[in-house]
């Protein structure tokens, strides 16, 4: 029986502009920058409803992060949008610092994130933004699983008051969590109890890892499965109690294996419990043109790729 | 507030000003001389504007330094924060002993500034150095104010070697965009940067012609002359409409005569000879040092102690 019901597909990016128009009313110093894909990022839906509280800066990301500063400064709670790579790699000095070495609580909210934002190619694939945003201290780094968990996770963003950046995702996917489940920055979500093997996994890697569960679980292989939506502060106990208690990790995510979650889990783990450990991520490489499924296939990081990694790392277990 | 302090009236005691702006050129030599690194020749150059904006010009109140009325200055070129920190100790935002522990270890002068919260001093909102970034915080600051229709000010110092980088016009497009006015950019128009002179590194002319372009108010006035540069800002105040920037003309280093209009002091200290010269070159003044050198005490105070 399956362990989660898809309630219908739908896209993290579609979360992120709705909630923005929910705060919006609930909160009048709730302002929104444009970057001149709103249509893409969804922050179209928040100007329509308060052009007066949307800025357009134009396609100047370095300008949008350095306005939201401002805006900040002047007591607003800024969101600035734009695709990953453009939102973290083109303004990465104004991010160190204005938002981070200043400790400016600027929420930096990334769509398109990922080799699964597709046919644009690897010029748009943003596969470095975990590892370049956790790099920086003050700054949180998080990313849903689905369209409810980012509803969630904006709307938890309006009572964090430290730099934030949240990477989500152009593609609709399966919605499978539920408004039940909690989303607490740092707070890891464990969906599945499992007692062989922890599947460790943030964004859209933790669907491709709920099907690789069904699967490896009809081999008689017991598969626990977290939901590591923040990368920073990351959830140690969580980590730990799962090394102990499954005594072999897989990490799962759509981005370089240098420096995202896979490193951030392992880090943990080399100072408390050394455990046999694997990485389902992009080895090295850049992405090119594709569909979105085709390319998490092809760069090695879907379901398949989670089913391989467990069996290998279950081979490494003591 | 002391009587002496020139910002206790609301029409500018010249002399006052001036002479302040001189101490804290005598402040800028020692701190330099003490730490060993720094700039002196923008700071020097902008000793008049920075009394002008602290001392006459600014809605400041250095007991609350976040008061919500208060304008909001952004220096975006962070390495003239020498004469910021001497200018903010002299206005009282934190002791003047502390002007000796710039760029020392465990202190709160940074080589380029910080806000307090992290490791800097009041008065500081955010950190710069990286340049550039500024001018679209101050933007983003009064587009924020102004949608709560609120009246205070945004001021922003940007070096003019600075103008080199893009996110600057950027920001001058987004501001021009947005109309944004009670926003006033100040260009200290040195025409030094590390490297060379201005036109050498990078043409900036017709400076004023782009900045009107961009959909600015322009004005020019000597940033050397504290009068004139008062006026020109209240004259930007009245300004609606648009945002102005005011093209301050200034020389590096100005005040002590060898480094004066002469890019080669943008980056360094003076040594202990230099700062003697430059030091005798600036008269003492009624406001005092902040430190006092053991080479600078007569022979009769030496004998007493």
């Amino acid at each position: 029986m399956p362990k989660f019901t898809v309630r219908e597909n739908k896209s993290t990016r579609q979360g992120f502009g709705e909630m923005l128009v929910e705060l919006g009313h609930e909160n009048p110093d709730v302002v929104v920058l444009g970057g001149d894909v709103t249509g893409s990022v969804k922050t179209d839906l928040f100007a329509k409803e308060f052009p007066d509280r949307f800025i357009s800066v134009g396609v100047a990301e370095q300008d949008m992060i350095c306005t939201a500063v401002g805006l900040a400064v002047a007591g607003k709670i800024p969101f600035a949008s734009a695709y990953g790579e453009f939102a973290t790699g083109r303004p990465f000095d104004q991010i160190r610092q204005s938002i981070a070495y200043s400790k400016v609580p600027v929420k930096i909210c990334a769509s398109h994130c990922g080799i699964t934002v597709g046919p644009d190619g690897a010029t748009h694939q943003s596969l470095e933004d975990i590892a370049t945003m956790t790099t920086l201290p003050h700054m949180t780094v998080a990313t849903p699983c689905d369209y409810l968990e980012t509803r969630k996770m904006i709307r938890a963003t309006l009572t964090w008051d430290h730099p934030i950046y949240i990477r989500f995702f152009r593609d609709n996917t399966p919605v499978f969590t539920d408004e039940k489940t909690p989303m607490i920055f740092g707070k890891a979500n464990t969906l599945i109890e499992g007692k062989d093997v922890t599947v460790i996994a943030c964004g859209l890697q933790v669907w491709e890892a709920v099907l690789a569960e069904e699967e490896l679980a009809r081999a008689g292989i017991s598969v626990r499965l977290v939901n590591m939506h923040t990368i920073k502060p990351i959830d140690r106990d969580a980590i730990v109690k799962a090394a102990k208690e499954t005594g072999a990790i897989v990490t799962a995510e759509d981005h370089q294996r240098h420096g995202g979650l896979g490193g951030a889990v392992a880090e943990v783990l080399a100072e408390t419990v050394p455990t046999p450990m694997e990485f389902v991520a992009v080895n090295d490489t850049f992405g090119e043109s594709g569909g979105g499924a085709e390319l998490m296939k092809k760069y090695g990081i879907a379901k398949d790729d989670i089913v391989g990694a467990v069996k290998k790392v279950l081979k490494r277990k003591k | 507030m002391k009587p002496d302090n020139p910002a206790n009236s609301d029409i500018p005691n010249i002399d006052e000003l001036s002479e302040m702006a001189r101490q804290i050129r005598r402040d800028l030599m020692k701190m330099l001389l003490i730490s060993g690194s720094g700039h002196s020749g923008g700071p020097l150059g902008l000793s008049d504007v920075f009394t002008s904006l602290y001392f006459h010009i600014l809605n400041i109140d250095p007991k609350n330094p976040k008061m919500p009325e208060r304008d909001y200055f952004f220096l975006s070129a962070g390495h003239l924060c020498p004469v910021w920190y001497a200018t903010l100790a002299r206005r009282g935002y934190f002791p003047l002993g502390e002007l000796s522990t710039l760029r020392k270890i465990n202190g709160r002068l940074q080589g380029h500034p910080a806000p307090e919260y992290t490791h800097g001093v009041p008065g500081i909102e955010v950190a710069s150095g990286a340049l550039g970034q500024g001018l679209s915080i101050a933007v983003g600051c009064a587009i924020g104010l102004r949608l709560d229709k609120k009246p205070n000010r945004v001021f922003c110092l940007m070096g003019d070697g600075e103008l080199d980088e893009g996110q600057i016009w950027e920001a001058a497009m987004t501001a021009g965009h947005h109309k944004v006015d009670k926003l006033i950019g100040i260009v200290d128009r040195n025409h030094c940067q590390i490297d060379n002179r201005t036109d050498k590194v990078m043409e900036l002319e017709p400076l004023p012609e782009k900045w009107e372009a961009f959909g600015w108010h322009v004005l020019e006035c000597d940033g050397n002359n504290i009068g004139q540069f008062i006026s020109t800002v209240e004259q930007a105040t009245a300004l609606r409409g648009k945002p102005t920037v005011i093209i301050a003309k200034t020389f590096m280093g100005k005040g002590v005569s060898f480094m004066e209009d002469n890019y080669k002091w943008h980056g360094v200290p003076p040594n202990e000879e230099q700062a003697k010269q430059a030091l005798s070159e600036l008269p003492p003044t009624k406001f005092g040092d902040f430190i006092e050198f053991e080479w600078e005490k007569t022979p009769v105070e030496a004998e007493v102690k």
